[in-house]
Formats: C-alpha cells, structure tokens, sequence
C-alpha cells in the first residue's frame, strides 16, 4: 500500500503521509497506523453513533413504517392501509390550518425576531455600565422550561389578568383583547409568547458571533473615514452574517416543531386557531389514540425539516462551511 | 373525577350479564387469568401501582387511607398510590402506558368504548371470575364490560348537573330554574349584576361536549341518542335540532368573558375556581366539581354555599325532560395473574360499604355504586345531586368515552369548534364527526 492506496482508503492526506511515514508493516498491531486510526475513530464515535442511530434513526423509520397503517396503538399492526394516512392528512383541512400556523411562526419568527434579536445584540455589544445583568435579563426567559412559560403567560392573559391590568394602568385599556380566546390574535399571542422564550438564545448567539469579530477592522475602517452606521452595514453585520444564517437554520427548525408553549397556553385552539403541526399530531396521536396516522404526520413534518435542512445547507451555510467542512482535514 | 359509564339502570342486567360472564369465562378474552375467586393472592407477595386521578384532597387522602386498611388486612400485598393530573391521565399516560410493557396494575378507567380499545391492548386483565361472587351487588359494573366479560369495576358513579352559588343566586334574586327559559333569564339577571352568569372550560374541549350532549338528551328520544352512539353516526336531524338550540343558547351570552380559553379544573382561573371564588354563579360539570373547587380555591364555606340543579327542561322537544348525562370512576387491572387477583380484592374492598361511604363521604366523589351508602354523602349539593339521579328517566354515558376513543375526540372537537363558530358548518361537522377517518 502506498500514499495513493492509502488516500483511495478514504483516510485523508494526513494518514497517508502517516502510512508512508511507518516504513514496512511489521509494527505491532496498535502501532499501525491504519489500525490506530480505525480504532480511534471507532472508540470516539461509536457513543454517538449508536445514540443516533438509536434513537434518531431507527424512530424515523419504525414511523415511517407505523404510518402505512391504521392502528390505534393497542395490539398488532394488522391493517395497512398503504398512503391514505398521508392522502387525509392533506385532505383534513385542520391539518392544512395547522401547516399555515406553522409556516407563519417561522416567517415571523426570522422577519421579527431576527431584526430584534441583531439590534439587541448589537446594543449588548456595547460597552455600558449594567450590560452584564441586562444580557443576563435578557437570556433568562430562555432558562425556563417552556412548560412554565406557559403556564405563567396564561396566567398573565387571562381576561382582567396582569396583562390586561398592566395596560389598564397606563390608559391603553382599548388594546386589551381576549389573549387567549380570540380565534383571530391567539396564534400571534403565541408568538409573543415564544418570542419572549426564545428571543434570548438568538441574542446570545448573535453576541458570540461580534465577539469574534476583530476590532482591528472595525477601527480600520473608523479610521478611513467610516462612521458608525457605515462600520455595523459594511463590516459588522457581513463578518456576523455566517452567526445570522446557523440562527436562521436554528430558528426555522424550531419554529416548524414548536409544540410546547402552544400547547401549554391554548393546547392549539380555540376551536383550531393556534394549531400547529406538533400540536395537531399530538391531538391526533396521543389524544385520539390514533398513531398510525400520527407517525403520518410525524413524517411529513420530518420531510419539512430534512428538505429546508438539505436546501439550507446547500444554499445558504456552505459558504461558511465550505474550506473548513469540505477540506480533508485529517 | 371525569369519567365514564352510566349505569344507573342495572342491577337485573348486571346480575344477567354476570351470569353469563361467568358461565362462559375463559372463553373468548384476549388475556387470560383464570383462576379460582378464592384468596390466591395470599401465596406470595405482590405490590402494585395504582394510578388514580385523586392528586387533590380530599379523595386523595380517602385513598391514602383505604390503601392502608388494605394493606393491614392483605399484609402480602403493598400498593404504591400514584395520583396523576386527570386529562394526562386520562389522555396521554394510560394510552401509552398500555402500547408500553409495564403498564401500572391497577389505572382508572371510565368504561364504555375506550375501555372496549384498551382490551384490544390484550394487558387489560379479564377479572370476570375473581369478581363474580360479588359484582352483582354493584351497580353500574356493566358498564366495566367488553365482549360480555369484566375488565374493570366502577368504585363510584357520576351525574352530570349545574353547581351553582347559593349565596349569588340570594343576592341576585334569582330563584334555580327548571326550563331553558328560565336559566337564559337568570343569565340576564347575573349579568347585569356583575356576575359571570355560567363558567365553562372551553379550553379542554369536553365541557363544550356536556352541553351539547344534554340538548341532543332533550331533544332525541333515548333510543335515536343509543343507536347514534352504537353506529357512530349523528346525522339524525334530532342532533342538528340541538346544535341550532345551542347555537341559540350560545347568543344569549351565558359565559365568563374568553371562555374559549379558559380550562376547566387547573387552577383559579379554570371554569371551576371561577365559581370557587364567586366570579361565576354556576357551571355544568360532574359532581366531582365540588372537590375540584376545593383544590384550587381558598373560600372554607364553600360546601355550604353550593347548590345543585339538573339541566332545565326544554318544553316540546322530543327527548326525556329528565335524563342525565353521567357515567362513573372505575379501575381496571393489567399485569400477572397474581396481580390480577390482588387487584381485584383491592377493587372488592373499595366497594364494600364501608370504603364507599369513605369515597362518596369524606371524599365527596359522586355517587356510591352500592346504593345502601347514598346516605353517606355529606355535601348537601351533591345529596340533591344524588336523589335526582334516582328519578332521571334513565343516565347517557357522556358520549365522547361510549364511543371509542377516536370517534369520541372527533366529536369533542367538532363540538368546541362549534362553541367557537356556531354556523351550518361547524354543525354538519358534529354530525360527521365519528366518522372521521
């Protein structure tokens, strides 16, 4: 075996030179290198590997297979029913108002809090007096088990609760609305609500992203006349534009299985109104114990999430991965 | 506390059903523990979970205590009280639990329909010949049945009725009605006292069911009601009679202000601690609404506060004028013939006299299934509760835990998407829903 074969072995450049480093094979087992490497690799991902396929993978198919049937979930799989699950899921169209939902938390989701969360960010990356207790503040919504913030905001919207007295007080009584019962603003009280959940993950992430930037450049450009305005366009948010895109990936992902707020606060409804696809599945899995149609469901929103998953990665973060991610690098 | 099967009819048909149960015992159930009646538990040891729904005082210490008076009689047996919030309970912990291999040994179960879905599970155990020598005395067990077989035991029985503030309706001036008429009147009056007239938990969707459920009991004769439930279908034109009755009822503006999103037992701010606290002056509900009050509201004189009222009357219309929606609390068991068998004499000692007037006494859940223990309800509403139930011209199982589960949740929210949008829509929805693929 030589550099060449070695390559073809698909071990990378660095094993290669390793390979022909080592001289003839007559080394102990745990010397040579192609072993070594093998072992190595073995050791470090197996664990993953195994939980991955284990409790990623295998689920997805075991679903995919539960969904060519009609089961209530006690006893045998014994009626396949080949697609229709999936034909009346898209024919229900308290499936299609839940895809809806779902599609305009995620919209607004990146057209809101993605503008909100850079401005904060940017505020946050300033030098002031208080900022460590204010990015503390602001984080600390996310620290919460979704499950709590639910319950506190439906304590807080409730008709004459806190919200409603709030605004009472400071004489904008004619914006108080039925938060929660109202078929027509409940998905965007959701929204509120899960923007104040998740609003600090993205900042935090987005600080993490100015931090790296190297002040050298910014005060290069200071220095060649830029003002602030012109330092944040033309520097700071295109050196922060890699950070934005993995918290746009993030954020659509999270949006398209959102469950648990929603569901604490108004378990989807009135009457439908704040569905979405997680909260439907659930009602139609779990609740009416029907999982065959349920895994039906599971899958298309697994399909959602792996084709904006692949697209992203090929239109939008391979720029940022390509030289590190697409290089060998062993 | 919510549950299912009605039962009232029935000591002759239990005693018949029995009968025949025992005759053919063995037979056709999908999971088998025969078995003598006698004490087998007595051999080893065997502990048990009990999953219940009892999380509140005071039935939880009723329970607390009976599981000790249990276990001092039947030393080999230790049963571990797992009380459990109702609707993940009912809707999401027991479904799974029994898709799972260790489901709890002894879980509530509500009977009728969904209990028939869980025997497809084959963990539910057939308990027919460990109960046989005393189910007969018992009423309600046959709603406890599928394919002729028991697979679980009530321990008490619900009516569904209005509770409502004595102390309101005496301010208001307003006297209990008895027609349909009247309580919109009272609404009126309630409202214009500053009073939410009736709470309802729209939110989880079945307090919507109960009260279509009662205009389809007074506007369909009991036998239409019956073969709507056994072919799923309620497309008979009695049912859209009482979706248009509601629709009406529904323009009167009888709720608490967002009532859409507001749940029923959780908290101050469900239908329940709304009228706990006073906010509201009546709400449709089981009676295990009274317990419920007491869990999650502060005011001590409650008990002596709350009245009890059936549904009004609706003069005309072609349905009994005095059914009750109901059904009751039962348990079911799963795991090895000897917990099985223990099971069952746990259940036998929650039915007998002296555990029912614990359960139905202090523990203020319903009615007893042995009827010698009415006497031992001491919360006046429920007293008046109780001697209605004796007269009603016969009990409907709520219609969501008759039907299977599916068809049940189908019809639940096509009748909560009617609350919120009353329109000829919605209703044909209702109709439809059962058969819902």
């Amino acid at each position: 075996m030589n550099r060449s074969t070695a390559l073809d072995a698909g071990l990378g450049p660095a094993a290669a030179e390793d390979f022909a480093a080592a001289g003839p094979l007559r080394a102990p087992w745990w010397r040579r290198p192609k072993l070594r490497k093998r072992t190595e690799l073995t050791i470090l991902l197996a664990p993953g590997l195994i939980l991955f396929v284990g409790f990623v993978f295998i689920p997805i198919l075991i679903a995919a297979y539960y969904s060519f049937f009609n089961w209530s979930g006690y006893g045998p799989l014994n009626d396949p029913i080949g697609f229709k699950n999936y034909s009346y899921a898209f024919k229900d169209p308290a499936f299609i108002q839940a895809i809806e939902h779902t599609l305009t938390l995620t919209v607004a989701s990146l057209a809101i809090q993605g503008p909100l969360s850079i401005g904060i960010a940017l505020l946050l990356n300033r030098k002031f007096f208080g900022r460590a207790f204010l990015r503390t503040v602001i984080f600390a919504p996310y620290v919460l088990p979704p499950a709590v913030t639910g319950v506190m905001w439906s304590l807080i919207l409730q008709p004459n609760g806190f919200m409603d007295q709030v605004l009472k007080a400071f004489g904008l009584g004619g914006l108080v609305q039925l938060w929660l019962a109202n078929v027509h603003i409940v998905l965007w009280t959701n929204f509120v609500v899960l923007t104040w959940q998740y609003i600090g993950f993205g900042i935090v992430l987005l600080l993490a992203g100015l931090q790296g930037i190297p002040n050298e450049l910014k005060e290069a450009a200071a220095i060649d006349g830029a003002g602030p305005w012109e330092v944040t366009r033309r520097i700071t948010l295109p050196l922060l534009a890699p950070t934005i895109r993995i918290w746009g990936f993030i954020t659509v992902i999270g949006s398209l299985q959102v469950f648990d707020v929603v569901w604490v606060l108004t378990e989807g409804g009135p009457a439908g109104a704040s569905s979405t696809i997680a909260t439907y599945m659930d009602l139609e899995g779990v609740q009416s114990t029907d999982f065959g149609f349920a895994a039906a469901i599971a899958v298309i929103l697994f399909a959602f999430c792996f084709v904006f998953a692949l697209f992203y990665q090929r239109f939008a973060l391979r720029r940022d991965t390509r030289g590190a991610l697409t290089r060998e690098v062993g | 506390m919510r549950s299912s099967r009605a039962l009232a009819a029935a000591a002759l048909a239990v005693a018949t059903a029995t009968v025949a149960a025992a005759c053919s015992s063995g037979g056709s159930s999908s999971t088998s523990t025969g078995g003598s009646s006698s004490s087998a538990s007595s051999a080893a040891n065997v502990t048990l979970t009990w999953w219940n729904n009892a999380t509140n005082q005071p039935l939880l210490g009723v329970y607390t205590s009976a599981i000790k008076g249990f276990e001092a009689s039947h030393p080999n047996i230790k049963i571990t009280d797992v009380p459990i919030q109702n609707e993940l309970l009912q809707d999401t912990k027991i479904p799974l639990a029994l898709e799972g291999n260790n489901p709890p040994n002894i879980y509530q179960q509500w009977g009728g329909g969904v209990l028939g879905q869980q025997v497809t599970s084959g963990k539910v155990d057939n308990i027919t010949s460990y109960v046989s020598s005393w189910i007969g005395n018992i009423s309600g067990a046959s709603g406890w049945q599928a394919n002729g077989q028991q697979y679980g035991v009530p321990v008490d029985l619900h009516v569904v009725g209005f509770w409502y503030r004595k102390d309101i309706f005496a301010k208001v001036g307003i006297t209990v009605p008895t027609t349909l008429a009247q309580l919109e009147t009272d609404d009126t009056k309630l409202r214009a006292a500053g009073y939410a007239p009736i709470a309802v938990g729209s939110k989880d969707r079945w307090p919507d069911a109960f009260w279509w459920e009662y205009f389809a009991l007074r506007d369909c004769p009991q036998a239409t009601v019956t073969s709507a439930i056994k072919s799923e279908n309620f497309s008979a034109s009695c049912f859209a009679t009482a979706s248009t009755n509601m629709a009406a009822f529904l323009k009167t503006n009888p709720f608490q202000t967002g009532f859409l999103g507001t749940s029923s037992q959780q908290g101050a701010g469900s239908s329940a601690g709304m009228v706990a606290s006073g906010k509201a002056a009546m709400e449709l509900q089981g009676d295990w609404d009274p317990s419920v009050m007491e869990g999650v509201s502060t005011n001590k004189s409650l008990s002596s506060e709350l009245g009890w009222f059936p549904f009004p009357q609706t003069p005309g219309s072609a349905g009994s004028q005095t059914a009750v929606l109901g059904g009751g609390d039962g348990f079911s068991c799963t795991g090895t013939q000897a917990q099985a068998q223990a099971c069952a004499e746990f259940l036998q000692y929650l039915d007998s006299p002296s555990e029912q007037a614990q359960i139905v006494g202090p523990g203020a859940s319903g009615e007893p299934v042995v009827t010698s223990e009415a006497s031992a309800i001491t919360l006046p509403a429920t007293q008046t509760a109780a001697a209605y139930f004796k007269t009603a011209a016969y009990e409907e199982l709520y219609f969501d835990t008759a039907l299977p589960t599916k068809p049940g949740q189908n019809l639940d929210t096509a009748i909560a998407n009617y609350f919120s949008n009353p329109n000829a829509s919605t209703a044909s929805a209702i109709a439809n829903s059962p058969q819902t693929p």
